[in-house]
């Protein structure tokens, strides 16, 4: 049977040539970054190189970049450590509905320790519009938190005109790039942004490491206290494997970018297209253009995403879905939710992330597998039994 | 995804008894208020015996599994024998069920019980065929 991996932003396949560069690190150059010794020296300088092609990936300078655990650890260390440092300044923080839980969360945190957190709507494409967030601006406010790009709904934030307005207004503005950086290009001196969040795994890099970057000059107070490895921002021995992993990963997104979202894109669109053509109600979520290269979500009406999520995989397709069934939590997806979409539409979300290995033959399999996967569910939905007894009614 | 137990995984990938009955003698539908998921169940009753038992569930792998079970269970028996379904008997016959998941077993045996309490009221009503 054809195997089709298609949840790349749950995590995405190491590259072989990420894992060849990481190798020697696992194994004889094993020293600590921060020893005087050659075998420290061994180590330093292939996480400095990293650092380089990973400022490199982003249009940023190589003194500005911190490493850290996860893009999870990044949004923590932006939001907790920016808003900390400024906190004679003003105690207000924005961000959008539909950030990340670890954009999200670290803001709740935030308040539990006296600030207050203003969050900005969305659309129902899921997109921020500028001028909301200049007017939940005040004179205290010390940080924008808006993402880059929805991991979920795909769609991408105009994140230039946002932070026109942040620079107006001089307060400092993190993305929470960790869907984007590596994917879609991104320049932070462009853009104009002030720090900015990533993840290796995103890109065919390894699990366990991400990165901040932090334009200079804007204080940071550190998460961790310990030793000063990354000039006293983040504690702890780091994980040089990982780094070097990181490193090589964001040096080959940035070559093979316009490539990689070209040929993405094609196979998006085809699910995008075809999708909604072979199977009745269902909408796409998201924005319909402005969206990531690999990235198709939709809700299917009437039925719900884990059962959908299940019957795909036993026929070997792997996805994912915003579904309250599927979360931890049993809640629907707040994303989807702050788009606008009721309760019993997120139950059938279901989210297509391509990577570079899908071929447009996985793609033929995913369109002749799903319509019968959602008939059978739908067979079964009293959802859907009351839909097409109330439209013969009507008829 | 939970990881479910083999039992629940037939009971999910092929379903027993899904389906509506025509002019059945109760239906009970139980909707789930944490995740918003719905089941109803169709019985026909003969001699106080559920002769046949049939289903529609919206919901996650469990909620279907959990149904095709209660519907399993339930065929044949008594109509007593059958409000003592309970959610835990349920899970206990699937070989148990991720902790985040058991109220969609409450889904079930609430649902099945509702359709056999709607006939025995039809039923005290004097027993009137309301054929509808
Ligand atoms: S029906 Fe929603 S978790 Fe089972």
């Amino acid at each position: 049977m054809r195997e089709v991996y298609l949840d790349n932003t749950a995590s995405a396949p190491l590259l072989p040539e990420v894992r060849e560069a990481m190798m020697p690190y696992l194994g004889d150059i094993f020293g600590n970054p921060s020893s005087l010794h050659n075998w420290g020296d061994g180590a330093r300088e292939a996480m400095e190189a990293a650092r380089g092609q990973v400022a490199q990936l982003i249009g940023a300078s190589t003194d500005e970049m911190i490493f850290t655990g996860s893009g999870t650890e990044s949004n923590n260390l932006a939001i907790k450590g920016l808003a900390l440092a400024q906190q004679n300044k003003g105690k207000h923080v924005v961000v959008s509905a539909i950030e990340h839980f670890s954009v999200l969360h670290s803001a709740r945190t935030l308040a539990k320790w006296g600030f207050e957190v203003s969050e900005v709507p969305v659309d129902k494409y899921g997109a921020v519009d500028p001028d909301d967030v200049r007017r939940n601006l005040r004179d205290d406010t010390v940080l924008v938190s808006i993402m880059h790009a929805n991991g979920e709904v795909g769609t991408i934030q105009p994140i230039g005109e946002i932070a026109a307005v942040t620079r107006e207004r001089k307060v400092l503005f993190h993305t929470d790039a960790v869907a984007t950086a590596g994917t879609i290009p991104i320049n932070v001196t462009e853009v104009g942004v002030d720090a900015l969040s990533l993840a290796a795994n995103q890109f065919y890099g390894p699990k366990g490491v991400g990165a901040l970057w932090v334009r200079k000059g804007a204080r940071i107070i550190p998460l961790l206290d310990g030793g000063i490895q990354e000039e006293g921002r983040r504690a702890g021995t780091e994980n040089v494997p990982a780094i070097v992993g990181l490193g090589k990963a964001a040096e080959l997104a940035k070559a093979h970018m316009t490539e990689r979202m070209k040929r993405l894109s094609g196979l998006r669109d085809r699910l995008l297209r075809e999708v909604p053509e072979r199977i009745e109600h269902v909408v796409v979520t998201g924005h319909p253009r402005n969206r990531l290269p690999g990235h198709a979500s939709f809700c299917v009406e009437f039925i719900e995403g884990e059962s959908m999520l299940m019957l795909l995989s036993s026929k070997r397709i792997a996805v994912s879905s915003g579904s309250a069934c599927t979360s931890r939590a049993l809640k629907a997806s707040h994303v989807l939710i702050a788009m606008g979409l009721s309760h019993e539409i997120a139950q059938g979300s279901i989210l297509f992330t391509i990577g570079i290995d899908n071929t447009d033959q996985d793609m033929d399999y995913v369109l002749e597998t799903m319509p019968p996967v959602v008939d059978r569910l739908r067979q079964m939905s009293p959802l859907y039994a009351r839909f097409t007894k109330a439209s013969k009614g009507g008829n | 995804m939970p990881v479910y137990s083999e039992k629940v995984m037939d009971h999910f990938t092929n379903p027993r008894n899904v389906g509506e009955i025509e002019n059945p003698d109760g239906v009970g539908e139980e909707g789930n208020p944490i995740c918003g998921d719905m089941m109803t169940f169709y019985i026909k009753v003969k001699d106080n015996r559920l002769e046949d038992v049939k289903f529609k569930t919206f919901g996650c792998g469990a909620a279907i599994a959990v149904s095709s079970m209660v519907s399993e269970m339930a065929k044949g028996k008594t109509l007593e024998e059958a409000m003592k379904i309970t959610p835990k008997s349920v899970a206990d016959e699937l070989e148990g069920l991720p902790k985040n998941k058991f109220h969609c077993s409450n889904l079930g045996a609430q649902a099945l019980h509702k359709a056999i309490q709607e006939y025995l009221k039809k039923q005290k009503k004097g027993g009137e065929d309301n054929g509808k």
